[in-house]
């Protein structure tokens, strides 16, 4: 029997051989390969997202502009629901028992074990009635979401919208996005997204098979709490915000003031207009769906996206590039028979003889015309278009045709015709100062922005530099001091110049083309401008400041298809100074109401026109204006899409959203 | 003369004793730790498994030391009565039995507790076949004998795959190395090796033709050299056209014989699918569970997967997992080193046993043992398919403990009197 004795060893080393196998395959499952533990976690761990509260929007006093408002979703998790009184619930909530079923399904179909929200965007107050019972309801939890908010309902354009990031900018953000962010599409929301956006915070949950949260992870050692955006004050000024809003209702313009001393804007007004509050909550695409329907487009950032030829406002520009270049004193005059050398431009009548501050103060077309005639030859008629390359040069130092870099995206340039431009269409060296002479009177090809029409103001309120203009004055408790804000930028003229530019402004409001908008008390100095429209009746535009002796406020303001720049946009202009420098308007009422109940919406075919053409092109970069006519004074509301100016892409945009 | 109840006191094998009670311990704990439960966070919480398992433990202990005070004599004599109470139980689980898991393994007991006769069929099995073999003049190598040890082996295992209960049905099928000892041709092993070899490949494969070609072919080599023994040449070509006729009826077996969770389960182990979700679903979390534990593993009671329950059958079939997980690479090879030790002390007592019946009985306690190791801890690292038994004295179960704890302890009882047939 013990013959077989040596067959243990046999036994033996096939026992031990199997059990070395089955140590190296654990070798290998647990030293060798990372995956595991990979998987392991993966199983277990989920990380949560806690979003914070947006940074709020002030004005420079501290009122509030927008803040966030907390909503409250109530999800469910079917399989901890226990037994409840459904009809009580359904009560609570406010909706009947089929669509209590109907949600219930929907939520067993979406998972049993999950939680989806049953109801959404309950408001803090039908909140409170349920937070206290809701507990008597297991399986059903609420989440808090918040929302923007506009108390005031003002400043739509300025401030922009948010909505949920999309992949795009995801992609374009390297991971900073995650879906289900929010981000700052427009306005001071998407040019201060960094600042407003806070930082998410993450939660680290185990969970376990079932997928119930079972606790966080490592004790929350590795959770970042969510820390809530930064406040932002803005330097607008929520009174003479609300006042213009109100002065343009049914009108189609822009104001835009700013205060000359330090670049702040004061107010952005961009009409039509819509309550911000419409671009919140589950409306929001419906809302913004109308609105891209709306000829008007109150999409467009009308201050710093909508070019016009400035007019008449363009003149002391003229005057003081005249002076500088030595072409012209304040006393040089030139007689006006009501058409220049009998032909164009016109003047509305007869002026006479008129020296720089009556010019400006009737506004001369002859005048200017002579002067502009003067000024491009000085060179003798050869050199045309080197006097005219000296001319532009002087007049983008004053940031025509050039952006002003204003602290929104998606701001225009505005357009200055070059020699090249000139050369193309005349002919090389065909060209005289004839040719473009409505430049003179800021006619022709030139195109300016609200904004940039402010600026001039400024610059000349501060007798030759202006600071760049923002609207932020502070981030959460610090003030906001850049380098970029607080350099003055000159515009190549000479201080000493100003005065007599600014005698005939005066004059302007005391007793010239805007002497019914003067204010009482205040001296304000301005320029009103008419732009011609082929469409219809012509834009008001009105540029000043006040009050003459340290300037607190420079303002533009353009009213479409209100006629004369007297006729609407003075007015309005000098209730926005008043209301700003006094804090009331004493003027009579009847009158303001006058103006402020005007309503002065254009013909829409011509924005359905211009609609209709955006839709149908492929490429919204390439969109060409059909603005540019080839002699004499320009058109109408002119949208230029160039570059970076997204306004039809906006709208476009807009379209698709319709479908969140 | 030696008193019966001192000798055996020395002469229990101590170290034996002691490993059993090291793997009922790291069994306890671990068993606490995959099924902790906070509301009962006591060890020995009694409606808890863990609570549970420790009863079970201490009258596992109680039935050693019982058996231990026998006279072995007696347990010889009754071999074949328990062969017959645990065939008689074995019928009486098909007939009367709790259906639990698709398996009809468990008889109902008062007072709540479940009875698994197969746990008790692997030791009455064992001791039969000892008692057979030991007897005077039975030879395995002649065929009478041969077959009718093959009876006693298989005659449980086809109650048992009647159940059905594959897992507890392979285990006999270890008892090969109780007949290799005895003098079985190691041709056996190595065909049986083979053959697992060809049933693994044919199903691998999945080319008939192509398996046959290459058999052919390969015999046709063997020929080729050895063609001038005649003898050699006839027994391949006889053993090629058997190999030929199990490659078919593995493929017959396998398509039409086996069940589909059965043969998703082999799929599985072989890499022909990758489930899982499903029924790889065990496999794959278990071997999740084991990789992340690394070398020294995430602590006592700190295995997520454990904690949040991933792997099923956690105290049960998978209790590996918690060992691999919460003790590492470390904790996992000290398990099985132990394992290994146990399996080899058993052979040392077998090899020093003076009866046959003691020996022959030892290396059956040793191939169950092994066998439940290799595929317990084969299926949670994945290179086994998952077949459900359990690691012994660590897997939570009370027949499975005390079967064990019989094995065992009877093991040490004929070893305590290894000296005896001297004073006899």
């Amino acid at each position: 029997m013990n013959s077989f004795f040596v067959r243990r060893y046999v036994i033996a080393g096939i026992f031990i051989s199997i059990i070395v196998i089955l140590a190296a395959k654990l070798f290998y499952i647990q030293v060798i390969d990372k995956e595991y533990s990979i998987y392991a976690t993966k199983n277990v761990l989920r990380s949560i997202k806690i979003y914070p509260a947006r940074g709020p929007i002030y004005d420079r006093n501290n009122n509030v502009l927008v803040q966030n408002e907390a909503f409250y979703d109530i999800n469910v998790t079917p399989k901890e629901v226990k037994p409840f009184d459904t009809l009580e619930f359904c009560k609570l909530l406010g909706i009947d028992k089929p669509e209590f079923d109907k949600r219930f399904e929907k939520a067993i179909k979406y998972s049993p074990n999950l939680s989806s929200p049953f109801e959404k965007q309950l408001t803090a107050q039908t909140y409170a009635s349920i937070s206290e019972r809701l507990s008597e309801f297991t399986g059903f939890s609420a989440v808090t979401r918040y929302m923007r908010t506009y108390p005031d309902s003002v400043a739509a354009q300025f401030l922009g919208y948010i909505s949920e990031v999309n992949d795009k900018e995801i992609k374009r953000s390297g991971g900073r996005y995650q879906p289900g962010d929010y981000i700052g599409e427009t306005g001071v929301e998407k040019a201060y997204e960094d600042v407003l956006r806070g930082q998410v915070g993450v939660e680290n949950m185990v969970y376990n098979s079932h997928g119930k949260a079972m606790g966080h992870y490592a004790n929350g050692v590795y959770d970042t709490a969510a820390r809530a955006g930064d406040r932002l004050t803005s330097s607008l000024d929520i009174r003479i915000q609300k006042l213009g809003e109100q002065l343009m209702q049914n009108k189609v313009g822009s104001i835009i003031a700013i205060e000359p001393s330090t670049g702040e804007i004061l107010c952005f007004v961009s009409s039509p207009t819509y309550d911000p509050n419409l671009m919140v909550g589950r409306e929001r695409g419906n809302n913004a769906a109308k609105m891209y329907k709306n000829p008007y487009t109150p999409f467009l950032i009308r201050p710093i996206q909508a070019y016009y030829p400035p007019g008449s406002s363009f003149k002391p520009l003229n005057a003081l590039i005249a002076l500088q270049e030595g072409i012209i004193t304040p006393q040089t005059s030139y007689y006006c028979t009501g058409a220049y050398k009998g032909g164009l431009p016109r003047c509305d009548e007869p002026h006479g003889e008129s020296d720089l501050a009556r010019g400006i103060a009737v506004s001369c077309n002859t005048y200017f015309a002579s002067v502009f005639e003067k000024l491009l030859n000085i060179n003798g008629p050869r050199n045309t278009d080197s006097t005219f390359v000296q001319w532009r040069k002087n007049v983008s130092k004053f940031s025509f045709g050039e952006r002003l870099g204003i602290d929104l995206p998606n701001e225009g340039k505005g357009f200055m015709p070059t020699a090249d431009f000139y050369n193309k269409r005349f002919g090389v060296n065909h060209w005289r100062s004839s040719s473009i002479l409505s430049l003179a009177i800021g006619q022709g090809e030139l195109l300016a922005t609200p904004l940039q029409m402010a600026n001039i103001e400024c610059t000349i309120a501060n007798h030759g530099f202006y600071y760049r203009p923002h609207l932020i004055k502070a981030i959460g408790d610090k003030q906001i001091t850049k380098a970029e804000y607080t350099q003055r930028n000159y515009v190549g003229i000479d201080p000493q110049y100003f005065e007599p530019v600014i005698d005939g402004m005066q004059e302007v409001v005391e007793s010239g083309t805007a002497a019914s908008s003067k204010i009482p008390g205040i001296i304000m100095c301005g320029k009103t401008g008419t732009a011609q429209n082929s469409h219809g009746k012509n834009h008001s535009i009105f540029v000043a400041f006040a009050p003459r002796d340290h300037p607190r406020i420079a303002i533009a303001v353009v009213v479409e298809n209100a006629g004369q720049g007297a006729w609407y946009a003075a007015p309005i202009a000098s209730y926005i100074v008043e209301k700003y420098l006094t804090d009331t308007i004493k003027r009579p009422m009847d009158e303001f109401n006058r103006i402020k109940d005007a309503n002065l919406m254009p013909d829409p075919s011509f924005y359905y026109s211009q609609i209709r053409k955006d839709a149908l092109r492929d490429s919204l970069k390439k969109l060409k204006a059909d603005s540019l006519h080839k002699k004499g004074p320009v058109k109408s509301v002119v949208i230029k899409k160039k570059n970076d100016n997204k306004v039809a892409y906006l709208t476009s945009t807009l379209k698709r959203k319709e479908n969140e | 003369m030696n008193n019966p109840q001192r000798s055996f006191f020395f002469n229990v094998d101590w170290v034996t004793v002691i490993i059993y009670l090291m793997l009922c311990t790291i069994g306890w704990f671990n068993i606490h730790s995959a099924v902790f439960d906070p509301h009962h966070p006591s060890i020995i919480a009694l409606d808890t498994n863990y609570g549970k398992q420790f009863i079970y433990i201490i009258s596992g202990i109680i039935l050693g030391i019982f058996i231990l005070l026998l006279e072995s004599r007696f347990i010889t004599a009754l071999a074949p009565a328990f062969y017959g109470i645990t065939t008689f139980l074995l019928i009486l689980v098909l007939v009367h039995g709790k259906n639990i898991g698709g398996n009809q393994a468990w008889i109902a007991l008062p007072g709540g507790f479940r009875l698994q006769p197969s746990e008790f069929a692997k030791f009455s099995t064992c001791l039969l076949l000892a008692r057979y073999l030991s007897g005077t003049n039975i030879k395995v190598t002649e065929l009478k004998s041969f077959a009718i040890a093959a009876g006693i082996i298989l005659f449980p295992m086809a109650l048992i795959m009647l159940q059905p209960d594959a897992g507890s049905t392979l285990v006999f099928s270890c008892l090969i190395f109780v007949l290799y000892r005895e003098g079985l041709s190691p041709y056996f092993l190595i065909l049986e090796g083979m053959f697992i070899t060809l049933f693994v490949l044919t199903i691998k494969l999945n080319n008939l033709t192509y398996m046959v070609v290459s058999l052919v072919l390969i015999a046709a080599i063997i020929i080729l050299i050895f063609r001038r023994n005649r003898k050699l040449v006839s027994t391949i070509l006889i053993g090629l056209a058997i190999t030929i006729a199990f490659v078919f009826s593995v493929k017959f077996l396998y398509n039409d014989v086996l069940q589909p969770h059965q043969k998703v389960r082999i799929d599985i182990v072989l890499g022909i699918t990758t489930d899982l979700r499903g029924k790889g679903y065990n496999v794959n979390q278990s071997k999740i569970a084991i990789g992340s534990g690394k070398f020294w593993g995430k602590g006592y009671m700190q295995g997520t997967q454990t904690k949040y329950s991933f792997v099923p059958e956690q105290s049960t079939d998978f209790i590996f997992c918690t060992i691999g997980e919460e003790w590492g690479f470390a904790g996992a090879i000290f398990v099985l080193g132990l394992y290994l030790f146990l399996v080899l002390r058993i052979i040392y007592i077998a090899e020093r046993q003076r009866s046959p019946f003691s020996r022959i009985y030892a290396y059956g306690v040793a191939s169950v043992i092994f066998f439940h190791v290799v595929i317990n801890i084969g299926m949670t690292i994945g290179i086994v398919p998952s077949i459900g038994i359990p690691l012994p004295l660590i897997s939570y179960g009370g027949s499975s403990l005390w079967s064990f704890t019989i094995l065992i302890f009877v093991l040490l009882k004929l070893d305590s009197n290894r000296m005896g047939i001297i004073y006899a």
